[in-house]
């Protein structure tokens, strides 16, 4: 029998606007010991979904309308709320997208830690202490002695993952729901926390919902694939059947969607517009500490019309290149050319005059839009200031760069809120090409974005390049996603070049261990 | 931290430079004296009284013999009490003005804060409705208006509590500090309901509720914290509005309190007493706006880390 075997769920959401059907009749089940991924894109109902089966969804707005969800014998839809209670922590757990958001930021691990075994068992503080030091160690963090009274905030994002791994294992639960449990970490350590789980699930036994919107980070783990869309189940099947013999539309998208194999090669000429010559940028922490260095003699160039890829995980220093090059932070020493200009002793005026020919991209198109200005206002503010349009023609500007970045007509007058995050990325793309800029830095422009979102965005950035004429930096922790797009890539580690080729060179013969090492994190390489 | 604190006391210094000159040269430009009265005054007399106080003098030169005394800690004599100093009168007012700021602090926390908290949990319904409103209420009332009826209700109709006095009957503190307290007690609980829904959205009250821990435990041990932030980093600034703004409660309640000296002074024309009361009343709030920064800072983990290096 199923461990739990959820059947006809619906979950209707009664907003102003009326009444949507958040999870429409919505079936599957997940046996003992193994791990059932539920994938779709953001909206589709997955989370909700499976939020609804423990009560952890804010009612009202939502409201359970019908089905059963069956969990060794009894239905969590019918559960008082103590009743559930006493299920959730203890016998079902939960793992949460963002650990940065999801540790009390005011309470240490260790009193976070604990707290489900204090609550569900009769147990003393120290055993629980222990218990807890124990799984921090099984987790992989290391020294979890002295780690365990440390505050959330002194954890990057793969060890706080790490936390929360523990504290979801530390009842021993039969039943572990991940929901998107490596979306926002790097694709190194996003490898790290998927074999993790996959270890600790065939260790103890238990079942596993995950839920993600990238089927290819579930490709090594899963044992069988639920396929949602808009809020119902397109396909299901085990893992094979989903990856070899995929029936449903939307799921031979997802599939598509996954980066892989590289573009033909662009027709770069010969020169370089942009020359990086012994590059450093250092973060100065006060007198008494060392100085950070974010960047550290990097030199390379980027021919005109080229696409670069820079690769590297957070911390690596490849933002903070990008941002050198646009004078967005202060260079510590080294030579930026462009154009045969150095950029680094440029001021005022000519400072400005080379900002418009070179322009950013930023990753979040959720905090990089002003949630105050209007599509036309963010577009149209570039397009004056730097005098391309005139205040009567800037309507038609607006309105060229809207359809070139694919943005329908009518959403002129719209605010960023009222935009999906992909749209979002698309008014960002658009506000970049306003100047006409020869030299684009893309700084993780799809990171934040759902899969299928994330392929159209690379290949509308691919057919701009085009159009445009761009010669452009693409940063990335992803390889399978600069592959996709780069002509060239550099890898980065700790502030310094580690290895530098041709896209395709570069994937098919790695010289260096730690390229090898971001090859191999790629999620469901195998299908590449 | 010490760093921190002492960057924030010298910069306190111009702030209140600046608030002597500026009080200084006001009070001097105001009509009137403190030797003008209704009664002619013999001009001998009038001269001699002058010259003890320095009145004669340019008033350029008056002003840097005031910083000079103040540099001292010396606030100079009162010139409507005489052979008492400014530095006397403030502690003899101080005492029963610092115990009703507290008491009305006391209030202001406990009854604002638990009408915010209550708000919060259940936001849109008649549980945030009704104390949301008399909060609103508590802040357009004034304290001139809000003590009279106090008084009315529970000192004439009810005779449940005295009608006025200080420490001389039981019960005779409770409506001084209620009606002091009530205006803030609306802002605590506006501020902390605001604090709380910014708390209770966040992703780790999630993590918490599916940790399966009963609700109070929810909002006690991962809400409060975070949520009364905004109330903490308020009640320096707070503290430091109940001591100046006690007069008018005061005066209601005849509490001999330094805001009724400050009051007087002004309509005395006791120039040092008015000065004394504003220096002595700013360093006040420059100090507590400090402590409650630190406090802040303090109850925030990543602070505190930060801090520890400097």
């Amino acid at each position: 029998m199923a461990l739990l075997s959820v059947n006809g769920l619906k979950v209707d959401f009664t907003t102003r606007n009326g009444v949507t059907h958040a999870v429409d009749d919505v079936s599957f089940s997940v046996e003992k010991g193994e791990i059932t991924a539920i994938i779709g894109e953001s909206g589709s109902g997955k989370s909700v979904a499976c939020y609804s089966l423990l009560g952890l969804l804010p009612m009202p707005p939502a409201s359970i309308e019908g089905g059963s969800a069956e969990f060794e014998g009894r239905d969590l839809l019918r559960m008082s709320e103590a009743e559930l209670r006493q299920v959730r922590g203890r016998d079902i757990a939960m793992i949460f997208q963002d650990p940065m958001t999801c540790l009390n930021p005011y309470m240490t691990i260790g009193n976070q830690l604990v707290e489900p075994l204090l609550c569900h068992r009769r147990i003393s503080r120290e055993e629980a202490r222990q218990r807890a030091i124990e799984l921090l160690d099984e987790v992989g963090l290391r020294d979890p002695q002295t780690t365990i009274d440390q505050y959330p905030h002194q954890f990057s994002g793969g060890m706080r993952q790490r936390v929360m791994i523990a504290m979801a294992l530390i009842n021993e639960p039969k039943l572990l729901i991940a929901d998107e449990p490596t979306t926002a970490l790097d694709v190194t350590i996003q490898a790290q926390i998927l074999r993790l789980l996959a270890d600790l699930q065939k260790r103890r036994d238990v079942g596993v919902i995950f839920i993600s919107h990238d089927l290819a980070v579930v490709a090594d783990i899963a044992d069988s694939i639920v396929v949602m869309e808009q809020g119902r189940v397109v396909e299901r099947g085990d893992r094979q059947a989903i990856f070899e013999r995929a029936e449903h539309p939307y799921t031979r998208k997802l599939l598509a969607a996954i980066p892989g194999g590289s573009k033909a090669p662009s027709a770069s000429t010969g020169e370089d517009l942009v020359q990086v010559r012994n590059l450093c940028t250092w973060f100065s922490q006060g007198k008494h500490h060392e100085s950070v260095k974010a960047v550290d003699d990097v030199s390379f160039g980027i021919r005109r019309g080229e696409i670069l890829g820079l690769v590297g995980e957070s911390g690596s220093g490849k933002s903070t290149i990008g941002r050198s090059l646009l004078r967005l932070v202060p260079v510590t020493s080294g030579e930026v050319l462009f154009d045969g200009v150095d950029v680094t002793a440029l001021e005022g005026k000519a400072l400005k005059q080379m900002r418009r020919r070179m322009q950013m991209i930023f990753q979040d198109p959720y905090a990089s839009l002003n949630p105050r200005m209007t599509v036309f206002d963010t577009l149209a503010e570039p397009l004056l200031l730097h005098g391309i349009e005139s205040r009567k023609s800037v309507e038609q500007g607006v309105l060229k760069l809207m359809d070139d970045v694919g943005l329908a007509r009518a959403f002129i007058r719209k605010y960023p809120h009222e935009f999906s995050g992909g749209q979002r990325q698309r008014i960002a793309i658009g506000r970049a090409l306003a100047t006409r800029p020869e030299f684009v830095i893309a700084d993780e422009p799809v990171s934040a974005l759902d899969v299928t979102i994330q392929a159209q965005i690379l290949e509308l950035m691919l057919a701009l390049g085009q159009e445009y004429g761009l010669t452009m930096l693409f940063v990335s922790h992803d390889l399978a996603v600069v592959r996709h797009i780069a002509d060239r890539i550099i890898v980065l580690y700790k502030g310094r070049i580690v290895e530098e080729g041709l896209a395709e060179q570069l994937f098919e013969h790695p010289k260096e261990d730690y390229t090898r090492q971001l090859l191999e994190s790629i999620p469901g390489r195998q299908l590449l | 931290m010490w760093k921190f604190i002492a960057s924030r006391l010298l910069q306190a210094v111009p702030v209140i430079l600046a608030v002597i000159t500026v009080t200084f040269f006001l009070v001097r430009i105001a009509p009137g004296g403190p030797f003008d009265s209704e009664k002619a005054v013999i001009p001998e007399v009038k001269a001699a009284l002058e010259a003890q106080y320095r009145l004669d003098q340019p008033l350029f030169q008056q002003y840097l013999a005031y910083l000079g005394d103040l540099a001292q800690g010396e606030l100079g004599p009162s010139f409507k009490y005489p052979g008492r100093s400014v530095n006397e009168l403030i502690a003899a007012g101080l005492p029963a003005t610092a115990e009703l700021g507290l008491y009305a602090l006391l209030v202001a926390v406990c009854i604002g804060g638990v009408a915010g908290v209550l708000a919060s949990l259940k936001p849109n319904t008649a549980q945030d409705y009704i104390p949301m409103s008399l909060a609103m209420i508590g802040i357009c009332m004034p304290t001139f208006l809000l003590g009279p009826l106090l008084v009315l209700l529970f000192g004439i109709q009810l005779e449940w509590l005295p009608v006025s006095g200080w420490g001389e009957m039981p019960g005779d503190k409770l409506l001084p500090s209620l009606t002091l307290g009530a205006a803030y007690a609306a802002y605590v609980a506006r501020l902390s309901r605001a604090g709380m829904l910014e708390v209770l959205s966040q992703d780790y009250i999630r993590t918490a509720r599916a940790k399966g821990l009963p609700e109070w435990q929810v909002i006690t041990r991962h809400a409060l914290r975070g949520g009364l932030m905004p109330v903490v980093t308020f009640l320096g600034p707070a503290f430091a509005g109940l001591l100046a703004g006690s007069f008018v409660v005061e005066t209601i309640f005849q509490i001999p309190g330094l805001g009724r000296f400050y009051v007087q002074a002004a309509f005395n024309r006791d120039y040092t007493m008015i000065l004394g009361t504003t220096v002595f009343l700013s360093t006040l709030i420059v100090l507590f706006n400090l402590a409650s920064d630190v406090l802040a800072a303090w109850l925030n983990p990543r602070l505190r880390s930060q801090f520890g290096e400097a």
